[in-house]
């Protein structure tokens, strides 16, 4: 028989912490602070109104775009919230969580051997959905002198003729970085004179801690060369609902609904009516949750530089990302015997981009008991290690 | 009042015995100006008190607890403060409030049996002047207080990992 698995699909590497996984399954009282997603559950208000239109027996397919209702609550959220304007009708698509809107992006825009872009250490997703489209995903480092932005200088440095455009995470998984608008601003030169598109995954806007997010799409001379993408995982803590969504400009939108009417035909309506919810009612316990995610940050960042591993104070997301070369381990050897020895998960930096080597991602969306539990076991584990 | 004095004091009412070298590393000051805000705070009387919240059915002495409702004729001049204050007065009496609607006070009192808090609303509380009407209702179970449920849920399976 043939090997009937494709080439593109072949080429995907496999993931840089199966292992982990598998070392995991073996612990019971395992400290996970390696999974990107909210420990809170749903506000319930945004729960209880999904089961009651479930009751009414709202459950068939919705428009491709999503339901007008969503639509129009996003793009008054997007001009409301962040000043970036977008048509309800035109711009925007409802989609299967952000990284069906990152995928659907990337093929409505990338062409074999376009070069895209990748603001690294990010999401592994983009550079596999790069790949598959046979575009060829290019990394720009953020680096830690930076507190891990974006720099024009970095950017420059890799664009070629044949570069597209640009895929930028910010506030940052895993870094906690975060753009300014003067950041953006210099970035947006070099995007014009390349005459580049931008990709923002903007997932984690809500969680700004210091300041607000800027939204890369209110500097007018991007605004019709950025595709937004956002979602309600990690802001109102949905992730199991799977529902984001994609704006960009009518013409870059028409050909992203294409690929979602055909991949996805809509997201599930539920999770529609449950992130309709969310926006109408759901400020409050938003607020609350990125409130309480900023005192954690606060106590797990302290613990940590107080265990001499040094981290910046991560001005967005709920990820910490020190750096563990005080200790002589790489971050994998770090993350693997921190696991094994004191049942503590974290993610090896350099798993997420090469600029992530040398330093572990620490999600502090867990209880506080829990992140002080995993700073003593780290505190252990690095007395043992001396 | 402000942001860093509201992070103390949620901190504080919810666990009131954070250590204030946690509670400064929490509101991003320092430990000493942490102490001089609590102390601030509890001078003009914005911190009344520091309490646990205990599930009492739990610890096996289930006490009584009865929501009590009163119509009460408001004095000239006074209102409902001076009869308000003489209920209060009483330690059985837990929490003491003004209501809109169709009564007046409502009371939450607690005693050791049923039979304690017939008693003392008929022998102390119906027969205050002003008293016109009582209704007392027994607290069958408490589902959630001060904030806190009490019945625990099921912890929801998480992946150790993800991206």
């Amino acid at each position: 028989m043939r090997d009937f698995v494709s080439a593109r699909a072949r080429a995907i590497p496999p993931s840089g912490i199966r292992r982990f996984f598998d070392i995991a399954q073996t612990m019971e009282d395992v400290i996970s602070l390696g999974v990107g997603e909210p420990d809170f559950v749903t506000p319930w208000c945004v729960c209880e109104a999904s089961i009651y239109s479930i009751e009414q027996g709202s459950t068939a397919y919705t428009s491709n775009k999503g339901t007008p209702q969503l639509r129009g609550a996003i793009s008054r959220y997007l001009d409301t919230r962040f000043g970036v304007g977008y048509d309800p009708d035109e711009e925007i698509i409802v989609t299967c969580g952000v990284s069906e809107a990152a995928d659907i992006a990337i093929r409505a825009v990338v062409d074999p051997g376009d070069e895209v872009l990748i603001a690294e250490p990010c999401y592994v997703s983009y550079t596999p959905c790069v790949s598959l489209t046979g575009g060829i995903p290019v990394t720009v480092p953020c680096r830690a002198e930076d507190e891990f932005r974006l720099t024009a200088d970095a950017l420059m440095e890799r664009i070629t003729p044949r570069t597209k455009a640009l895929i930028a995470n910010f506030p940052n998984n895993p870094t906690g970085g975060v753009m300014q608008e003067a950041d953006w601003r210099a970035v947006a030169d070099v995007l014009v004179d390349h005459d580049l598109l931008l990709i923002s995954d903007e997932v984690y806007a809500e969680l700004t801690y210091d300041g607000d997010h800027f939204a890369p799409a209110t500097i007018p001379e991007l605004r019709d060369r950025t595709i937004t993408l956002n979602g309600f995982s990690k802001a109102f803590a949905m992730t199991g609902w799977r529902i984001g969504y994609l704006c960009a400009p009518p013409a870059i939108t028409a050909a992203a609904l294409k690929i979602h009417q055909y991949v996805a035909l809509c997201a599930p309506v539920m999770g529609q009516v449950a992130a309709y919810e969310a926006l109408r009612i759901g400020e409050a316990e938003k607020d609350a949750m990125v409130r309480e995610y900023r005192l954690r940050r606060n106590l797990f960042v302290d613990g940590l530089n107080k265990l001499g591993l040094t981290c910046h104070l991560p001005k967005g997301a709920f990820y910490a990302f020190p750096s563990v070369e005080s200790t002589g381990m790489t971050d994998t050897e770090f993350a693997e015997s921190l696991l094994r020895e004191q049942h503590v998960a974290v993610v090896p930096g350099s798993v997420l981009g090469p600029s992530g080597a040398g330093h572990v991602r620490c999600a502090y969306a867990v209880s506080r008991d829990d992140l002080k539990e995993a700073l003593s076991r780290m505190g252990a584990f690095l007395e043992s290690a001396k | 009042m402000d942001e860093k004095d509201r992070i103390l004091l949620q901190e504080l009412e919810e666990n009131c015995r954070t250590p204030v070298s946690e509670l400064a590393v929490l509101a991003e000051v320092s430990e000493q100006d942490a102490q001089d805000r609590i102390g601030r705070l509890e001078a003009a009387g914005v911190i009344r008190r520091y309490g646990a919240v205990v599930d009492w059915e739990r610890s096996g002495d289930g006490n009584v607890a009865a929501v009590i409702e009163l119509k009460v004729s408001p004095e000239r001049d006074f209102g409902y403060d001076r009869i308000a204050e003489r209920i209060a007065r009483f330690p059985q009496v837990r929490s003491l409030r003004l209501m809109t609607g169709t009564y007046d006070l409502q009371l939450l009192v607690a005693g050791s049996s049923m039979h304690e808090i017939a008693r003392f609303v008929a022998e102390q509380i119906a027969p205050m002047d002003r008293i016109r009407e009582t209704a007392t209702h027994i607290i069958m179970k408490t589902y959630k207080e001060n904030g806190t449920t009490f019945a625990g849920r099921e912890e929801v399976e998480r992946l150790p990992y993800s991206f």
